[in-house]
């Protein structure tokens, strides 16, 4: 018996936990968006992040009534929190993308339970990434100007220009991500149409279904729309921080001008993501007894993701200092002296520790299946990608090639106003998710059932024929 | 379970993807035709001006040369509007108590300028100089079109970015020899068409085909 059963299942901790039947699976997602009470502890988490959304129109409100000298920015340092928060937020949605479209093609099917939160992630946080550079135009309402649209100017945005290739790689992202997460979710929205309780519930939630009922032809059409949206959002796991690194990449800064910067910001981008999902799903698993469904198993993984796309965020860290020495220019030179030494020391130490040291503690299994310790580890490492952003934006824009066009970066309030204000609408729209949409992939779990019972059937029998032995 | 949805929603929810798509590219051609028509760009609109001055009066039956009026076309940015003066050196002796002038002689009497609403008003973002136009070949009337036919001045042409750049970018459809600039009615003689023309002006006047962003937003 044991024989037909590869080792590693038997190892490796069960994707749902024993016990469950398709039923239960149901029930046990869905009842937390049709329960009818209101939790006390979500309401006062969406009325404190609903405080900060308010914060963030405030913040808007006042950047458009002064313009943008209400922030800190100025030559020479002329984008500040705005891309610092931009690249910080893209970055958060990667998780989403990676766990959705590449774990899937890879039949990773640990991902299932956690794939539609990191999308839902992805979403929210693609849509705070975009408030900046919006608001950074200083007149968002001719934002359309951005896209190649017939005018009255007869002008074409500048193709040649990486911010340009910004705007079509943030929306095309933006709209396969919201297009998959919303793919994804029309079963499950079938499932709760025929389970809610009321009639506005079932119309709701059955408009939301687009008539799905399940049939052979809705399966089988469901199955190609995904894989094929899987296979458009692959490639935009990797090209849109491509894109965004290009923003640097492609101008003549010190520090900014190098070819480790696609690779570099696209793992930092992974390796973000995956802690905005721990940071998150950690309190929400436990808040909702979700340990059936994301299990240590889970748990464990995105802690090994988490090594290795930090150790290559280390390894673009290490070949910067490297560039600084092999380039053999003095700007550049300068750039990492001034990096170590400057003005923004203080930030760079503190983003090797985070992003350095921290994770380093991955290495060790007890680590990973420590969650208060994996909570900390992952708000470090955020706080860290945070960091790492001003680092590069910040330093190499106050010191470049002429010392008599330096300057130094003061954020003001309504710089850390509206970066506050990003965070709460974050969350409160993860809230409003959380409770008003499965955060669980329901059809998919249950598709897991028959191979995860047989596992468990089969290592029982293992034991037990191990226990006869004997 | 009882059918939640009536069975015409079928037929409604499919239609509801091609109506999607009329209205949002029915909302998207409007706009851009809006922009071009004369309720935004004003052109052939005439307006109210505090006296009902006729450049069709003027120049078309009297025959006074636009620099006349206009002084500084051809050495400055601006044309400039007349003081009240030079109206006066006619209208101190002829029509002097046509009621439609009342205006003209209070302007006069009291020593306040005539508020003229401004017809061809560049936005301040772009920068315009009317003289090193006049100076390169391009006439009064390519731009402000036949002013000795009109009883009230009005634009003939938007004065939008893609009207700018249709003559930046080719000006040698639009160029006249210097000396026919203030002409109203010069066309481009059967000998020497305006390809032929323009592109002798565009050599010996020199003229660059200025599109850099800085030639206009300084």
């Amino acid at each position: 018996m044991s024989a037909n059963i590869p080792p590693s299942v038997i190892r490796r901790d069960p994707v749902i936990g024993p016990g469950h039947t398709a039923g239960s699976v149901i029930d046990k997602i869905s009842s937390i968006v049709l329960s009818r009470d209101i939790q006390r502890g979500w309401f006062l988490l969406l009325a404190l992040s609903g405080m900060g959304v308010m914060l963030l129109g405030v913040s808007v409100g006042w950047l458009l009534t002064r313009g943008v000298g209400v922030w800190g920015i100025n030559e020479p340092v002329a984008w500040g929190f705005d891309i610092i928060n931009f690249v910080w937020w893209i970055g958060i949605g990667h998780a989403g993308t990676l766990i959705s479209a590449i774990l899937l093609l890879l039949h990773q099917e640990w991902r299932t339970s956690i794939n539609r939160f990191s999308e839902a992630m992805t979403l929210f946080a693609v849509m705070c990434a975009g408030m900046f550079p919006l608001l950074h135009l200083g007149r968002p309402w001719l934002a359309f100007w951005l896209f190649p649209l017939p005018n009255t100017m007869s002008m074409w945005p500048q193709f040649r220009s990486p911010l340009m290739w910004d705007v079509f790689a943030v929306s095309t992202y933006g709209t396969v991500s919201a297009l998959f997460w919303y793919v994804g979710l029309i079963p499950d929205f079938a499932t709760l149409r025929d389970k809610a309780q009321n009639k506005i519930g079932r119309v709701i939630f059955g408009m939301a279904a687009m008539g799905w009922r399940g049939a052979t032809q809705h399966w089988a059409r469901y199955e190609v729309a995904y894989l094929l949206l899987a296979g458009l959002a692959t490639p935009l796991v990797v090209s849109v921080h491509t894109v965004v690194s290009f923003d640097f990449a492609v101008s003549v800064i010190p520090g900014w001008h190098t070819t480790v910067m696609p690779p570099y910001f696209v793992a930092g981008a992974v390796y973000s993501g995956f802690a905005m999902v721990l940071t998150l799903m950690l309190p929400v698993r436990a808040a909702y007894r979700l340990q059936d469904l994301i299990t240590m198993r889970h748990i464990d993984n995105m802690g090994k993701i988490m090594l290795v796309t930090g150790m290559i965020v280390v390894y673009g860290y290490a070949m910067e200092l490297f560039f600084g020495w092999y380039a053999g220019s003095t700007a550049e030179g300068f750039m990492v002296h001034n990096r170590l030494f400057g003005s923004a020391a203080g930030a760079y130490k503190g983003l090797l520790f985070c992003n350095l040291l921290t994770p380093q503690l991955l290495w060790f299994k007890k680590v990973r299946r420590s969650l208060w310790l994996l909570f900390v580890i992952s708000i470090i490492v955020n706080i860290g990608m945070w960091l790492e952003r001003y680092v590069i934006v910040v330093t190499c824009l106050e010191r470049d090639y002429l010392p008599s066009s330096w300057g130094d970066f003061h954020p003001t309030i309504w710089d850390w106003s509206l970066f506050i204000g990003t965070i709460s609408f974050f969350l409160f729209m993860m809230l409003l998710f959380i409770r008003f949409i499965p955060m669980i992939p329901i059809f998919e779990m249950r598709s897991l059932l028959p191979k995860s019972q047989a596992g468990a059937k089969a290592a029982a029998a293992d034991q037990s024929t191990d226990a006869s032995k004997h | 379970m009882t059918q939640l949805f009536h069975k015409s929603f079928n037929t409604l929810s499919k239609a509801s993807i091609v109506l999607g798509g009329l209205v949002a590219g029915l909302t998207v051609t409007t706009v851009l035709f809006a922009n071009r028509t004369p309720y935004i760009s004003l052109v052939d609109v005439s307006r109210e001006q505090p006296v009902p001055f006729s450049h069709k009066h003027h120049v078309g039956g009297l025959g006074i040369d636009c620099r006349y009026c206009h002084t500084s076309v051809e050495t400055s940015a601006q044309a400039s509007l007349p003081s009240t003066k030079t109206c006066m050196t006619c209208h101190s002796s002829i029509w002097t108590n046509a009621a439609m002038l009342e205006p003209v002689r209070q302007s006069y009497m009291n020593d306040r300028s005539l508020e003229w609403l401004k017809v061809h008003d560049l936005p301040d973002f772009a920068y315009f100089n009317h003289s090193i136009h006049i100076k390169k070949g391009v006439g009064c009337q390519t731009c402000h079109g036949q002013v000795d036919q009109m009883p009230l001045m009005m634009r003939k042409n938007t004065l939008n970015m893609e009207w700018c750049l249709s003559c930046h970018r080719e000006p040698e459809k639009f160029l006249r020899p210097r000396e026919e600039v203030f002409n109203m009615n010069w066309k481009p003689s059967h000998e020497k068409p305006q390809a032929q023309l323009g592109a002798e002006l565009v050599e010996s006047y020199q003229v660059q085909k200025l599109t850099n962003c800085a030639t206009c937003h300084r």
